[in-house]
């Protein structure tokens, strides 16, 4: 056990018994740190700060720490609102943290009122993949060429119907959403999924509405048969935690 | 239609772990806590990941370059974070064989179907 503490996020509103039994990053029990209405959520920091920072070198490990964190954010956003915070952000005791929250309380306050009452949705469109016609070996070199040349143009031509399609997709998600964060699109062969990652972004949605926004992203999906959806989430709100967050697109 | 409570009906669902890697690392809140070698690490770490789970040329080739403004991504910026990436693994002393180890590892794990579900309570 150590003194220092790993900070998941902050929260408001939240009891010691709410945040009982959950575990974080190595088994560490999570508790809160308090500083008036605001709460961090921390747990006791891996001890060996070399060998966390190793660790998170090995991508089997990361993914480890990565779940480890998300799941605390995760189970505390089902409770109250938070401010995820980053990946193995780690003070020196618990004064310290209670020092941050003193001096950042109102940049917090600010952030957990815009926040109150949201959940992150995601939101990724990809192209179909379809396989381009085969270029013929041709008796003249000139039908080839031409060949090339149409087949560069239909590429052209997907791309930009692909690229109008999210922008209706994304406007009409847009002016349903509070805020919306453009995430860079996925290497889906590393995914093993199929087409191409064209958009990959995050909506706040008031909370009160997210069936009404996936039912939307969902409607507006049959209409784009060039493109196939995928939602996820509820996040908590990761993509929305910069304190002057504006539309980044 | 209102949700009253819309994390007791749908929990997370068809995410992977691309997708908490992106908000864990590039998103959530960034303050710097008192371990500095750590912030540094997690910068570092953040750009690995973006390397290898970002998709930018098909993108690009659409005409959708919202990251232009992004250092990180601009092509100026990769080739400049491409090489700041092996300055990195040369600095940690990881052999190229280790890596490639790694990245099958990664693809492995990021095309898994089905991952444990977290509980909300």
């Amino acid at each position: 056990m150590t003194a220092s503490r790993y900070v998941y996020a902050i929260g408001r509103a939240l009891e010691p018994a709410d945040l009982a039994g959950l575990v974080g990053i190595d088994g560490a029990e999570v508790h809160p740190i308090a500083h008036r209405d605001l709460v961090a959520v921390v747990s006791a920091a891996p001890a060996d700060e070399a060998a966390l920072r190793a660790r998170l070198e090995r991508l089997d490990e990361l993914a480890v720490v990565a779940e480890a964190h998300h799941a605390v954010v995760a189970a505390v956003a089902t409770q109250t609102v938070v401010v995820p915070f980053r990946l193995a952000t780690i003070y020196r005791d618990e004064q310290r943290v209670g020092e941050v929250l003193h001096e950042r309380y109102a940049e917090f306050s600010a952030l957990l009122d815009r926040l109150t009452g949201t959940v992150e949705v995601g939101v990724k469109l990809y192209a179909e993949d379809r396989a381009p016609a085969p270029v013929t070996p041709s008796a003249s070199g000139r039908a080839y060429l031409q060949q090339l040349s149409q087949r560069h143009r239909r590429r052209d031509e997907k791309w930009q119907h692909a690229a109008a399609a999210v922008e209706r997709v994304d406007s009409s998600l847009g002016a349903l959403a509070l805020d919306r964060s453009r995430h860079r699109p996925q290497a889906a062969q590393l995914l093993g999924v199929a087409g191409d990652n064209v958009l990959n972004a995050a909506y706040l949605v008031p909370a009160g509405r997210l069936t009404e926004f996936t039912d939307l992203a969902h409607r507006l999906a049959r209409d784009e048969p060039a493109l196939r959806l995928e939602v996820t989430g509820p996040w908590a709100p990761y993509s929305f935690t910069e304190p002057d967050h504006g539309d980044r697109s | 239609m209102t949700d009253s409570n819309p994390w007791a009906t749908s929990q997370r669902s068809g995410s992977n772990l691309a997708d908490v890697l992106e908000r864990v690392l590039d998103k959530g809140l960034v303050i710097a806590g008192d371990v500095k070698i750590c912030l540094l690490d997690i910068e570092l770490l953040t750009i690995k990941i973006r390397l290898l789970v970002a998709s930018v040329d098909k993108a690009r080739e659409m005409g959708i370059d919202w990251w232009e403004h992004d250092p990180s991504l601009s092509s100026r910026g990769q080739r400049q974070l491409e090489a700041e990436n092996k300055q990195l693994r040369q600095r940690l002393g990881l052999p190229e064989r280790q890596l490639e180890a790694e990245n099958e590892q990664l693809r492995q794990r990021l095309s898994a179907p089905e991952r444990p579900k977290e509980v909300p309570s």
